[in-house]
């Protein structure tokens, strides 16, 4: 992007009528917030919310060789996807190190859709392309979808609401197509919030309806429109990974402990071998998640970890939990400290304060 | 927008309630509202010595941590011990129970160089 300005989502005006605080993601100009970032992420935990998720990307790759040479690019297995399912996984530079982490969708025999992170779809696609396989073909459509996650307990009563109570929704990790007063929905039944949820994808030109419906017929569930505030905080309660502050090209997907998303079975991928290595030999770091022992300053990315007067690492996702009241993080320590357990110590503006390592995911449902 | 008409205002979105020579410092209500949720404040110590736009205090919202500055020359002679318990004290009254310090000034009429409600209000457009 050069002159032309942020780039907006078709639902800028909707955010701007309610008032949303807008700011810079990216090339994008998004809502943070609209009602208070505490309030949207308990909305999110107690009934549901909806996000913006326009700015996504969406890739299509196919033809008769797309699996196979998905099949080498990406760290997942797609061998395993049936049709109207997906899977998490990597996409690698040659260092094993990550370029992106997106879903993978196959959408019919040799159709797949990649939904993509917003900062990253230019570079994801630069990089699928020069790697093209035969038979194979990409298309970038980012800018024809709109999106929404819709997340939360009362999920389920919303889309019903909108599809029919008698549609039966995707399982897990499954995607369909659905109709709702005549516009076309995509459905998924994932999310970055920990809770039952969807991102639900659409034309573009429907962006606002769809979201107005949403929040109509959310209404009388305590429905909240999100913003990247709320998203931020829901996902790291999970210690779901933020490409860019947890993930980026300088470490890998073991290191990241995500290794559950790398099938090493598969003979050929990019930085196959970088990964194998690193599965055997272990990581010189690991990212593990803390909660700061007493109430004070919230952690924040780059403030350094220490143990016993020694430095182990650096916060790369910090903030205080609104569901538990307390700072929480994820850092990348030397692994001989990565121990769930571990006593550590945050440094925050000179003062060293105490924190524990714990296990992922720091919360859980009760 | 709240800009009550009896305070001073810095360019950082402090507020400044002049009290004989003491002068109580908050932040101002667009600051709160730019900041949104607080969750933290970290408060200067009393005795401490202040320079004018020297950092101060912390307040930390969700999203991010922001510096607070003394608006004028002083001393630390007193914060404001209910932040510690509820932060959010500054997003519900940020001219009243939400003052974070005071100080005594070394030079009053500093503040005369501080903006009026009306330029304050001014510059936040």
């Amino acid at each position: 992007m050069t002159g032309a300005g942020p780039k907006k989502t078709p639902l800028y005006d909707e955010h701007v009528r309610l008032g949303a605080k807008m700011i810079p993601f990216g090339d994008w100009i998004m809502p943070v917030q609209y009602s208070g970032i505490i309030d949207e992420h308990l909305a999110v935990r107690k009934n549901v919310g909806v996000f913006d998720i326009s700015h996504m990307g969406q890739l299509i790759a196919r033809g008769p060789r797309a699996g196979a040479w998905l099949n080498e690019m990406l760290t997942n297995n797609i061998d395993k996807l049936e049709i109207g399912t997906g899977q998490y996984t990597f996409l690698l530079n040659e260092r094993g190190g990550i370029i992106d982490d997106l879903i993978v969708y196959r959408t019919a025999p040799e159709t797949f859709l990649l939904v993509v992170n917003a900062s990253r779809t230019d570079e994801d696609f630069a990089w699928l392309q020069k790697h093209l396989g035969d038979n194979a073909e990409l298309e970038n459509r980012s800018a024809d979808f709109g999106g929404l996650a819709i997340q939360g307990p009362r999920m389920i009563e919303l889309l019903q609401a909108m599809v029919g109570k008698e549609a039966e929704l995707p399982a897990r990790n499954q995607i369909r197509d659905f109709d709702s007063a005549g516009i076309k929905l995509t459905i998924a039944r994932t999310g970055y919030t920990g809770e039952d949820g969807v991102e639900v994808f659409f034309a573009a030109k429907d962006a606002a309806k769809v979201w107005n419906e949403v929040l109509a017929k959310g209404k009388e569930l305590g429905i909240r429109p999100c913003g990247l505030g709320a998203r931020d905080t829901l996902r790291l309660e999970m210690c779901y990974p933020l490409n860019g502050s947890d993930l980026s090209p300088d470490h890998n997907p073991i290191e990241a402990g995500l290794g559950f998303f790398v099938d090493l079975k598969k003979p050929k991928f990019v930085g196959r071998e970088v990964l194998a290595d690193a599965k055997e030999k272990g990581t010189p770091n690991r990212l593990v998640a803390f909660r700061m022992k007493s109430k004070g300053p919230p952690p924040r990315p780059h403030y350094s970890v220490w143990r016993d007067s020694e430095r182990i690492g650096e916060v790369t996702s910090g903030s205080l939990s609104p569901s538990l009241n307390e700072g929480i993080g994820m850092a990348y320590v030397a692994a001989v400290h990565a121990k769930v357990g571990t006593e550590i110590e945050i440094e925050i503006r000179d003062r060293k304060l105490p924190a524990i390592i714990e296990k992922k995911p720091l919360y859980k449902k009760s | 927008m709240n800009v009550p008409d009896d305070l001073y205002y810095t360019e950082s979105h402090e507020w400044v309630r002049v009290e004989g020579e003491n002068a109580r410092v908050g932040i101002t209500d667009h600051a709160q509202a730019e900041l949104t949720d607080v969750v933290y404040v970290e408060l200067p110590k009393v005795g401490a010595a202040a320079e004018a736009k020297g950092q101060i205090a912390v307040v930390e919202s969700v999203k991010a941590a922001s510096d607070i500055y003394a608006p004028v020359k002083g001393t630390v002679v007193d914060v404001n011990k209910a932040l510690e318990g509820n932060p959010a004290l500054i997003n519900t009254d940020p001219f009243g129970e939400g003052w974070i310090f005071m100080l005594k000034m070394d030079a009053p009429e500093q503040v005369k160089q501080l903006k009026d409600a009306a330029g304050y209000r001014a510059a936040i457009g």
